[in-house]
């Protein structure tokens, strides 16, 4: 059983033979690399296909590198083709992701860090029900709530409209925000509230000039959290949501899925990547607090 | 005036947060639980019509369809999830060179949307041009690979694409237990003889007991919410093969307008959701409570 052996500590390998040692750290070695391949060949095929032409990716395989660093589809997935109708593009729903985004965020942390803060620090009879009332909004299946949601944006006029999906992901964020909060504030000692209290400092006196300013961690896992969740969402996007005023991740499917003419795999690897590459970005520069958001929000699928 | 005020004040910002939540989260799952007794077609309809949409949904082909794809594309995500998770796992807490690197390439694909993950992958499984023109090229004259365009097989596809999003996600998961637990068991373990994997066998992993529930929960939670990758990588076809039941819901509620049906289907989600979370945060509650 040489996995079994494989799978123990390096301090006790030292003491067998230098020998058998060494050919468990290959093996080791041959397994860990043997699985980071397999999650890292998807991005590699995406990478280079979207650097083909149609012509090289009929020739070739998927592994097959580009003969020359082609960057026509990338063009054609962000800015088209510039023939008018049917010719879409990214560009356009890539800003209509941002200026979702921005204010989703932004309000969902805000209203998060403050709820937290009473939940925490103003701490009164009942108010553990309260939290456990807005955690089990995290659990819920979006779908048992779609149907009233699509007519309560119509009724109130911002269905199909980038307000509207800020309204519905800053709701439906704020039981993660809140939850991240107030997990952070249990660890701030109260009496440094307290303190504050006795010297004269308000309700919002000693959020804004003694919590807020020890947040910055929670903060950053929040809006990363917050910014990747909104991002990627797609069941929203696509039910409350169509043509002009679609995000990212639609505008992605549907240009994916139309088979008009002749399917282009280089355009689409493209626009994948597109799409991908914010929150990739922030995933490689804050790895850390994302994963830190991750194991303790990640119940939302 | 101003007294009470400034008392009532941490209550009063509290409204927003509770306010919403009790209208969008409990208000609407309500909405959609009356409905779903309703004989709702296009548009609700408020006349109570009792188990009707219930009885239709259970004798819905489609509908058996989609729990059937659901049981077993949850049974392996999560078995093939948590056994990879903890085999990456204990192999990168040995000291292993580079594990920074390695952990970020396990764990990358959590940071991309299920339609961006469903794209690349239909495209690595499409027959035509992908893994089998591939094998193909290399010689393998007799090779083929159509999960993708196979009735049978397709529910295969999800599985894979899922496990690659999500599997380097239970590997943090327990890499974060196994490197909390104290030196000092495994040093004592080890003085009394045990062997190297008997310390992982019959200490570390029974003592991952929290992490594997965390794990599960998890994992069931988004297998049951499957719907993006669906969308992207088969659209529940070949045919209905693939249908679950969240593209079941939408489908039915916005594609064939049937509104007290789709409700019905969304409130069997709701309580497959339900009957895992409800017993998880009792016990995280009580843990909680115990500290």
């Amino acid at each position: 059983m040489q996995t079994n052996i494989t799978a123990s500590s390096y301090k006790e390998l030292e003491q067998k033979s230098k020998v058998t040692n060494m050919l468990l750290r290959w093996f080791l070695y041959f397994v860990l690399i043997l699985f980071a391949s397999y999650f890292i060949f998807p991005l590699y095929v995406m990478v280079v296909t979207s650097l083909k032409t149609m012509e090289e990716i009929r020739q070739g395989t998927l592994l097959t590198w580009p003969s020359a660093l082609n960057f026509e589809s990338w063009a054609v997935a962000w800015g088209g083709r510039g023939y008018g109708a049917g010719d879409t593009f990214l560009k356009p729903y890539f800003w209509n992701s941002i200026k979702m985004v921005i204010p989703a965020v932004f309000f969902s942390t805000f209203i998060g860090a403050i709820t937290g803060y009473v939940l925490t620090k103003w701490r009164f009879k009942g108010d553990q029900w309260i939290f456990l009332f807005l955690l089990f909004g995290c659990f819920i299946p979006f779908q048992a709530i779609l149907l009233p949601m699509a007519r309560t944006l119509g009724v109130l006029g911002i269905s199909n409209s980038i307000l509207g999906l800020v309204v519905v992901h800053t709701v439906y964020g704020i039981p993660f925000t809140t939850l991240f909060f107030r997990n952070y504030y249990v660890s701030i000692p109260t009496e440094l509230v307290k303190a504050a209290r006795i010297d004269g400092a308000g309700f919002f006196k000693i959020f804004f000039k003694i919590l807020l300013p020890i947040s910055a961690p929670i903060i950053v896992v929040t809006v990363i959290w917050q910014f990747t969740q909104i991002w990627n969402d797609f069941l929203f996007g696509s039910t409350f949501s169509f043509g002009e005023a679609a995000p990212i991740q639609v505008a992605l499917n549907n240009m994916v899925l139309s088979s008009t003419s002749v399917k282009e795999y280089n355009v689409d690897m493209a626009s994948a990547i597109i799409a991908g590459i914010p929150t990739l970005i922030v995933y490689v520069l804050a790895g850390k607090y994302f994963i830190r958001g991750l194991t303790s929000g990640a119940v939302k699928g | 005036m101003l007294k009470s005020l400034e008392k009532n004040l941490p209550k009063i910002v509290l409204a927003p947060a509770v306010g919403l939540i009790s209208w969008f989260v409990y208000g609407f799952v309500l909405w959609t639980f009356y409905i779903s007794f309703t004989n709702s077609k296009i548009l609700p309809k408020y006349e109570l019509w009792g188990v009707g949409q219930y009885v239709k949904l259970w004798a819905s082909r489609k509908w058996l369809i989609a729990v059937d794809n659901l049981l077993i594309f949850t049974a392996l995500f999560l078995i093939i999830c948590i056994v990879l998770g903890i085999i990456l796992a204990i192999f990168l807490d040995q000291k292993i060179r580079a594990e920074g690197v390695l952990r970020t390439i396990y764990l990358y694909p959590m940071a991309l949307s299920f339609i961006v993950t469903g794209t690349a992958w239909k495209w690595i499984l499409n027959p035509s041009l992908g893994i089998q023109k591939m094998f193909i090229d290399w010689g393998f004259e007799n090779f083929t690979f159509d999960w993708l365009v196979n009735r049978e097989m397709a529910i295969y596809t999800i599985v894979i694409a899922g496990v690659w999003q999500s599997a380097g996600f239970v590997m943090a998961l327990f890499l974060a237990g196994l490197r909390s637990v104290e030196d000092e068991i495994v040093k004592a373990a080890k003085i009394d003889g045990a062997g190297l994997f008997t310390v992982y066998w019959k200490i570390l992993i029974p003592m991952m007991r929290p992490v594997f529930f965390t794990s599960f929960v998890i994992l069931v939670h988004i297998s049951i919410k499957s719907y993006d990758l669906i969308v992207a990588l088969t659209q529940g076809g070949p045919g209905i093969s693939t249908t679950m039941p969240a593209l079941y819901m939408t489908q039915t509620a916005f594609h064939k307008s049937q509104v007290g049906l789709s409700a019905a289907s969304a409130m069997m989600m709701f309580m497959a959701v339900a009957a895992v979370i409800i017993p998880y945060l009792y016990s995280e509650l009580r843990r909680e409570n115990a500290n």
